[in-house]
């Protein structure tokens, strides 16, 4: 990108590991001999195929032990959001003959929000379950939205842009009790923080090796045995018939050594992180006023810091950090392709203008205190100058002295 | 991140005439936070000719630098010449802009001429091409 003349940044601090974290070094030891030493596919009927074959198999159970569920059940795909589409229409359409209602919240990724608007095209009914100011879906409301011919529930575990975490047990527990499917979308959690199926209650999962440190273009979706889901492709027999293609092997293989690597340092990684993340958040809130704390306050993602700063919009703010060296993200209009507000945002209730503010910090295994300290410092000033060209701070400057 | 001309990044960093007119003339204000962007314009006018301009705005990169270049390109020039500012020049001048990014040029010409036509209406005058337009394309309709 282009920032103009203006001077070199003091430091380089990356804080939108949400966006897509590094590849470990040992992660990507791991892959390497599968690009050219091991190139066989694991589908061949001769010795080249054995070993990929092996190294994917092993995957399978690395990636099984992360969510705690079998091996068995996990099908590797591209993307989280290429899991999430199978999750919701493979699972709709297994389910054809039961009904053609689905519920998906409102703040869900557009990969699954939009997989149902699909459905919706074709004839199956979608509803949305509202959140809360903190993000916050109620079981309550789900349960009360389930009806006879209702096949699919679709809540995300972790929502990226605000963190909330979603009490995905309670609704389990109401979604089984119907009898109904039910999906989590947990790419964002899956790897940040502890994912057990079975707690959860869930019939499928989607995660992404990207979100712990793993390549990007492997993921997958765990699905339970035994349950009915028609693939998104037509093609070959792998995955069990379920996702046709060569497999990604060395991806693959990246995959399943993250999710070992993750299971390792879970606790460690998650203990390092909320105290960053707290520090961010009591910092920012001390050295910006107007400035609000979005998601839940403590049921959030552990590496995971998101604002909505008022007067002023997200995509200006993202490049005065940038030009200061600091990488963060935003769910501002602006930042949008379709230029329009966070649809996360505008569930929970937050007004337009004050969801044009919106910016997000995530933590991971790159970061310090000192980066956190760097961001504090720097952005009161960035803050500051975009106020002070903000026709809405100057009115509310003007009505604040008019009270007076 | 949308790919930003150098002209468009320098006058997003630095940008000219940002603040407000006390005593304006003209104020032209256009956007709505739905649409993302709000820019308002203050314009001083001596013999015909934009003396001094001046904005605020709300809004991303592009948005603050379509209002920067757009008041540079308006000061001193008669107000005649300040109508024929389109969003097509003003994105001309910022040596073009992402093309989701084109209807914040649109908000510049936009906010200037509504800040013009102020002052036409309070003095009771007519400018050649202020209207010729017609009801040029209003806040936050691109989608």
């Amino acid at each position: 990108m282009t920032t103009g003349n203006e001077k070199k940044p003091e430091k380089r601090v990356y804080l939108d590991y949400i966006a897509t974290t590094p590849v470990l070094p040992e992660v990507l030891q791991a892959m390497l001999p599968y690009f050219s030493d091991l190139y066989g596919n694991p589908q061949s009927f001769h010795s080249w195929g054995d070993e990929p074959g092996e190294a994917m198999e092993k995957a399978r159970e690395q990636v099984a032990a992360l969510v705690s569920g079998s091996a068995d059940e996990i099908v590797f795909t591209s993307s989280g959001s290429e899991a999430n589409n199978m999750a919701v229409k493979g699972l709709a359409q297994g389910q054809i003959d039961k009904g053609k209602h689905i519920i998906v919240s409102a703040i869900e990724h557009f990969s699954v929000l939009n997989a149902a608007r699909t459905l919706e095209k074709s004839d199956f009914e979608l509803t949305l379950v509202p959140v809360d100011k903190y993000g916050v879906i109620d079981p309550d409301e789900v349960a009360r939205n389930i009806r006879k011919d209702t096949i699919l529930v679709s809540v995300m575990h972790a929502n990226g842009e605000v963190g909330t975490i979603q009490p995905i047990a309670e609704i389990g527990k109401r979604v089984k009790e119907a009898g109904v499917l039910f999906h989590t979308d947990a790419v964002a959690s899956t790897g940040n923080t502890p994912v057990d199926v079975n707690e959860l209650g869930v019939d499928a999962l989607s995660l992404a090796a990207n979100q712990f440190y793993g390549p990007k273009g492997a993921a997958a979706l765990w699905v339970r045995k035994r349950t009915r889901l028609i693939p998104l492709m037509d093609g070959g027999v792998q995955e069990g018939g379920r996702r046709p293609g060569t497999e990604n092997v060395p991806a693959i293989v990246g995959l399943g050594k993250a999710a070992e690597l993750a299971v390792r340092d879970m606790t460690s990684r998650m203990r390092k992180f909320s105290q960053l993340r707290d520090g961010l958040i009591n910092g920012l809130l001390a050295a910006v006023d107007h400035t609000i704390l979005t998601g839940h306050p403590t049921q959030r993602l552990s590496h995971h810091a998101s604002f909505c700063i008022e007067f002023i919009e997200g995509e200006a703010m993202l490049l005065l950090l940038n030009s200061q060296g600091i990488a963060a993200s935003s769910g501002s209009a602006c930042t949008s392709r379709a230029l329009k507000a966070s649809h996360v945002l505008i569930a929970m209730g937050l007004p337009h203008e004050i969801a044009q503010g919106s910016l997000l910090f995530s933590l991971g295994i790159g970061n310090n205190e000192g980066d956190v300290d760097y961001v504090v410092e720097k952005m009161p000033p960035i803050v500051d100058r975009l106020r002070q060209m903000s026709p809405l701070y100057a009115k509310f400057i003007k009505e604040k002295r008019g009270v007076k | 991140m949308p790919m930003y001309s150098e002209k468009v990044m320098d006058h997003f960093m630095n940008p000219r005439n940002v603040g407000e007119i006390k005593d304006a003339d003209g104020i032209g204000e256009v956007g709505n936070p739905v649409c993302g962007d709000m820019m308002t314009f203050y314009i001083k006018v001596k013999d015909n000719r934009l003396e001094d301009v001046k904005f605020q705005t709300f809004g991303c990169g592009a948005a603050v630098a379509v209002s920067s270049i757009t008041s540079e390109m308006a000061k001193g020039k008669t107000l005649k010449e300040a109508v024929k500012i389109t969003p097509g020049l003003v994105a001309q001048e910022l040596e073009g802009l992402p093309k989701n990014k084109y209807h914040c040029s649109n908000l510049g010409a936009q906010a200037l001429r509504k800040a013009i036509r102020d002052y036409a209406q309070k003095k009771g005058i007519e400018i050649e091409g202020l209207e010729e337009k017609g009801e040029e394309h209003e806040e936050g309709e691109e989608d």
